[in-house]
């Protein structure tokens, strides 16, 4: 479903990727995890098509397709998606409706008709009390003001609703308490099939015992240095990532 | 990589069209480039006005000789050479036309092209509309519906002979000739504009609108606008305006004055998309330098007004409200964008002088590309406001980082028991809120119209429906390539 094959990419003059080889098939779940600073966000707005960042070398193919190659809308659209760390406040722009556009784009690209507001609302009422969410969410304009917790769900919604074949996780247990971790976690994990992939990127092993992937991958100066299962998690959860930082 | 697009980006703006740049083949009467009290004189005869109206033109001519031009404003501003405009310029016809068949059908064509239709058939249906083509009014449809109700709706020309006493109270009532410079020029040779009475308990059942087209190269538009609402009635008026593309700068200097008697109401809609010049070079476009004032003269009267600005190489103007009745109100609600090399120094002026007066001041300024956008306001009130209160809501947003938003705001308060509220905030349409619509699948076109829209949408609202869709598209329009 995605390949990605000796991806070098840096952000102005830096190179912070130096060839990450990852493969990631329909139904895998993928934990990558590694100290802050190595190369984990940037891998994940390399993916999404961040203009600021600049690929210097390999490639990636998104179901067959040159995922480089792409404007950031036709990824999405192809089905990529990423779960901010740090979600976008918008403000002026009212959260319904915004949800609204980004699902009849979608359709739009399936050849589907648009929904209409009143249908939409039945349908983002019954994903938001499956994340255990409040209305007033709809209400207000998008991100603004959100608890750290609220732009998390908020971001689990979109996801709900848009239903991707690759979701990336950046960091989506930060800020979040343990309750409100959990019933992300339970969100994600229904949201989780055959057909759809995910990418959790993380620093800290915590989420992966809600969320359980097949593979981890430890990623350290912009190199995948070690990959396993479960147990390379708990292990980290132990060890820390020290002797990778010492070892070169 | 990213920097490229960038460049691309902002270099496709130079190409983007002005899409009423278009000019049109008319025989046209024109009167020589240049200003003396001639040309003051031979406009009056012209359109055969009535002698007061050449007594008020000559006082204004000569107060304005005295006068200097204002060099307060946040603009950069050509020097002007008043010698080398063209004071009048008409579609030449041999007689007042009786019917709008007898409009030159290129003139028609004219209008027509830019959505507004004046032939009977084609009508905007709830909308009236008072064409204005250069210098003179040259069609003012619905007339006769509006006139069974006592509706005047005409052009100044014809109501300074058929309404002599309303024009001779209010003209100049509101914006006095010794008011600046550009209201004493305007005073002076004014060619065309409209006139609009609404007699009293009448509820205008119709939009009114003028639409304004400078069509002549090196003409400069110098429109009156009187609009009176008498007691216990209410308009909503809206004015448009567009310009061919000329290398040359053209000068538009208009008035309008409003009167609101006891309990009446009127709205004011500018939806202005003059010629803002070559974006590129900034060289051409329309210097829109206009007076525009309202009086609350009776108790419980209101005046609204609404714009939306995002035309002119120059936009300088500030619709004001003078709050004389008792309980009156006044509101302004303004849209201002700039883009390319355009310069707008703009905003309101609210004068609470009876009691109980309330304004409402929301301002929305638009800036990008290398543009420069000012909003200037005056909250001023008199001692004897007993109860006056004021909410000042001025917001800017930056496109890019080459642009600049400036806020002036003065307030004068010579009550103690006013109320004054001011709030201010900049905002950038960012780099990483348009990739965050992105990843969702929406495209950056859609996601910029999004933006604008939600930080608009209180101005947006205060326009009448069919407008506020023009105004959003325009927007979109004129923003499409310049955020990177």
């Amino acid at each position: 479903m995605l390949e990605i094959k000796e991806l070098r990419a840096g952000y102005g003059e830096a190179e912070i990727l130096k060839g990450i080889s990852l493969t990631v098939k329909p139904g895998e779940i993928h934990g990558i995890m590694g100290p802050n600073g190595h190369g984990k966000s940037t891998m994940s707005k390399i993916l999404i098509g961040h203009p600021a960042y600049t690929v210097t070398g390999g490639g990636v193919t998104f179901n067959g397709k040159n995922l480089l190659e792409m404007p950031p809308e036709k990824r999405a659209l192809e089905g990529m998606f990423l779960a901010y760390q740090y979600p976008v406040e918008i403000p002026g722009v009212n959260n319904a409706e915004f949800l609204r556009m980004a699902y009849n784009e979608k359709r739009k690209h399936e050849k589907l008709e648009p929904v209409d507001p009143l249908d939409f609302d039945e349908l983002l009422n019954a994903k938001m009390k499956f994340l255990n969410m409040d209305s007033r969410f709809k209400e207000r304009a998008v991100n603004e003001g959100f608890s750290g917790g609220e732009k998390k769900k908020n971001e689990i919604l979109q996801m709900a609703l848009l239903e991707p074949k690759v979701a990336i996780l950046d960091e989506i247990d930060s800020g979040l308490d343990i309750d409100a971790l959990k019933v992300v976690a339970e969100g994600v994990n229904k949201l989780a099939g055959p057909g759809n992939s995910l990418l959790i990127i993380t620093h800290y092993p915590r989420i992966l015992q809600y969320i359980k992937p097949h593979h981890v991958h430890v990623l350290i100066r912009g190199n995948i240095v070690r990959s396993g299962g479960m147990d390379l998690a708990e292990e980290l959860e132990t060890t820390g990532y020290d002797s990778y930082l010492k070892g070169k | 990589m990213a920097g490229q697009d960038k460049k691309q980006d902002i270099s496709e703006l130079t190409k983007r069209e002005y899409k009423y740049g278009f000019t049109t083949d008319i025989e046209a009467d024109v009167l020589p480039k240049g200003l003396n009290e001639g040309t003051v004189r031979a406009i009056g005869a012209k359109k055969n006005e009535p002698d007061y109206m050449l007594e008020f033109r000559l006082a204004a001519y000569r107060q304005w000789l005295t006068m200097k031009h204002p060099d307060w404003a946040h603009l950069k501003i050509e020097p002007i050479d008043f010698q080398d405009i063209t004071y009048y310029s008409a579609p030449k016809k041999q007689e007042k036309l009786q019917s709008i068949d007898e409009v030159p059908p290129e003139i028609l064509k004219t209008f027509e092209k830019l959505g507004i239709p004046l032939m009977e058939q084609k009508r905007l249906s709830n909308v009236a509309v008072d064409a204005v083509f250069d210098s003179v009014s040259v069609a003012t449809t619905h007339q006769k519906k509006l006139a069974k109700q006592g509706i005047i709706f005409c052009s100044i020309s014809e109501a300074l002979r058929t309404h002599p006493e309303l024009v001779k109270k209010y003209l100049g009532s509101v914006v006095p000739i010794t008011d600046n410079f550009y209201a004493a020029l305007n005073s002076a040779v004014f060619s065309d504009g409209s006139f609009v009475y609404i007699p009293p308990d009448t509820k205008c059942p119709m939009e009114l609108s003028t639409y304004f087209r400078i069509n002549t190269e090196g003409a400069g538009q110098f429109e009156r606008t009187l609009i009176i609402c008498d007691k216990n009635s209410s308009v909503s008026y809206i004015e448009g305006c567009t310009a061919p593309s000329f290398d040359t700068r053209q000068l538009h200097a208009a008035i309008v004055e409003l009167v609101a008697l006891d309990n009446a109401d009127i709205k004011y809609s500018t939806v202005q998309n003059w010629f803002a010049g070559d974006p590129e070079t900034g060289k051409g476009g329309i210097y829109n330098f206009v007076v525009k004032r309202g009086k609350c003269l009776g108790v419980n009267s209101k005046i609204s007004w609404t714009q939306i600005e995002t035309g002119s190489a120059i936009t300088w103007k500030y619709p004001s409200c003078v709050l004389v009745g008792d309980g009156s109100q006044g509101e302004f609600y303004s849209v201002a964008l700039t883009t390319g090399h355009q310069q707008a120094d703009t905003g309101t002026r609210m004068i609470h002088i009876g009691k109980n007066t309330r304004s409402v001041i929301i301002s929305k300024g638009i800036s990008a590309d290398v543009a420069s956008n000012a909003y200037r306001g005056l909250v001023k009130v008199a001692s004897v406001a007993e109860g006056a209160r004021n909410y000042t809501q001025c917001d800017s947003m930056l496109v890019g980082d080459k642009c600049s938003a400036h806020t002036f705001p003065y307030i004068e308060v010579g009550n103690e028991n006013a109320q004054v509220e001011h709030e201010a905030s900049t905002s950038k349409i960012s780099e990483e809120q348009l990739l965050y619509f992105q990843q969702r699948g929406i495209g950056k076109e859609e996601a910029i119209r999004t933006i604008l829209n939600g930080f608009c949408k209180d101005v947006f609202n205060q326009l009448p429906m069919e407008f506020a869709v023009e105004a959003q598209k325009l927007l979109a329009l004129k923003l499409e390539h310049s955020v990177g």
